[in-house]
């Protein structure tokens, strides 16, 4: 199976970003394929480099970093979304004179057609949120 | 048929009772995050799962269910499936409806 | 341009947007509107089920100056100029709130939960927000 996968909300205050990596791994260790991840609404908040949550507790953002770099897994934040929540890459930084950028690693930023097109060429398209 | 996941308590809003409405026979229902209370015995929304049951599965998320403590108490007949059994029943249904 | 949008191999998927969210009290509602604008370039077949609050989206006489937000109601009224007329409502849902067909800003099909069903099992591709 082709997997798509979108999150909904940002790391922490909803599950929906934990059950969607859950999933994801659990696809990924059994054969399937995930051609894409996208973070929509107040999931684009998974993408940012910036946060410190406590030692003793899971790492949200550097989990899907990690799984990410483990399978080549795309990652995509939504742009408008993105552009409302303060979620910066280099490009839209500049573009939007912006002073800084707080994007992580193995994240990109793109248009909401990259979810469209994830709903058109996989086989399943599982939603995570609130 | 179509998988759909119910996140939402049922005691804090209707997700479960929108989904329960619109679910096909012959359907699934899977009970993730909050929503695996509704999976749990003696209360006032047990009686609905176990009507719904004669026509759709039911299932619940066994992780959500032991991160709640509620694992003891799940309604006879909704089956437990863990994160792989929920890639499973994704891959196995036509498509997945999230109810949020 | 269009041609650019079209999938390759021209796939044409059901997608439905169930919209059951109240707007402005949350983005969902207006968000969702978004990847449905977007999404019409992809000549995909689309229809919107508005249920439980979802309905108030399409309530008639929304006037956002006082709480000075955005206000997107007529936007639904436009997305027949991007192809995407199948607009159902669920009568349940709709009578629960005491709102008729008159209340809305856009000609919907109205649904009894049965129907729903069936449209729903119908779809390729479901997305909420």
């Amino acid at each position: 199976m082709k997997f798509g996968i979108q999150v909904n909300e940002g790391p922490y205050t909803h599950q929906a970003s934990d059950t969607a990596y859950q999933f994801t791994k659990a696809a990924l260790e059994n054969g399937h394929e995930v051609m894409r991840v996208f973070f929509y609404h107040d999931g684009v908040n998974n993408g940012t480099r910036l946060t410190t949550p406590p030692q003793d507790d899971r790492n949200v953002v550097n989990r899907w970093v990690d799984l990410a770099e483990k399978h080549d897994l795309d990652l995509v934040v939504c742009v408008a979304a993105a552009q409302r929540r303060g979620l910066v890459d280099e490009d839209e930084a500049k573009r939007n004179s912006k002073d800084a950028d707080n994007i992580a690693p193995r994240f990109r930023i793109s248009g909401l057609g990259q979810l469209i097109e994830a709903g058109i060429q996989c086989d399943r398209l599982v939603v995570f949120g609130d | 048929m179509i998988l759909h996941t119910v996140n939402k308590s049922p005691f804090q809003n209707d997700s479960l009772a929108g989904c329960l409405r619109v679910a096909k026979e012959g359907s699934a229902i899977l009970l993730i995050e909050d929503g695996v209370y509704a999976a749990t015995k003696g209360t006032k929304v047990s009686a609905s799962i176990e009507e719904a049951m004669k026509s759709v599965k039911v299932y619940a998320l066994t992780p959500d269910l032991e991160t709640r403590g509620v694992q003891d108490r799940v309604i006879d007949g909704v089956e437990l499936v863990d994160y792989a059994g929920f890639v499973n029943l994704a891959a196995e249904y036509s498509a997945v409806q999230s109810w949020l | 341009m269009a041609d650019e949008m079209m999938e390759e191999g021209g796939t044409v998927k059901k997608f439905m947007y169930l919209n059951r969210k109240a707007p402005y009290g949350t983005i969902y509602a207006l968000e969702s509107l978004e990847v449905v604008l977007i999404g019409a370039a992809f000549e995909q077949d689309v229809s919107l089920v508005f249920m439980d609050d979802g309905i108030y989206q399409i309530k008639k006489d929304q006037d956002t100056a006082g709480t000075e937000m955005k206000n997107f109601s007529k936007t639904y009224r436009a997305l027949e100029m991007y192809d995407v007329e199948k607009l159902y409502v669920e009568k349940e849902s709709m009578e629960a709130r005491g709102l008729t067909e008159d209340d809305l800003v856009v000609d919907v099909e109205v649904m009894t939960s049965e129907q729903i069903k069936d449209l729903m099992e119908d779809q390729d591709v479901l997305l909420s927000f």
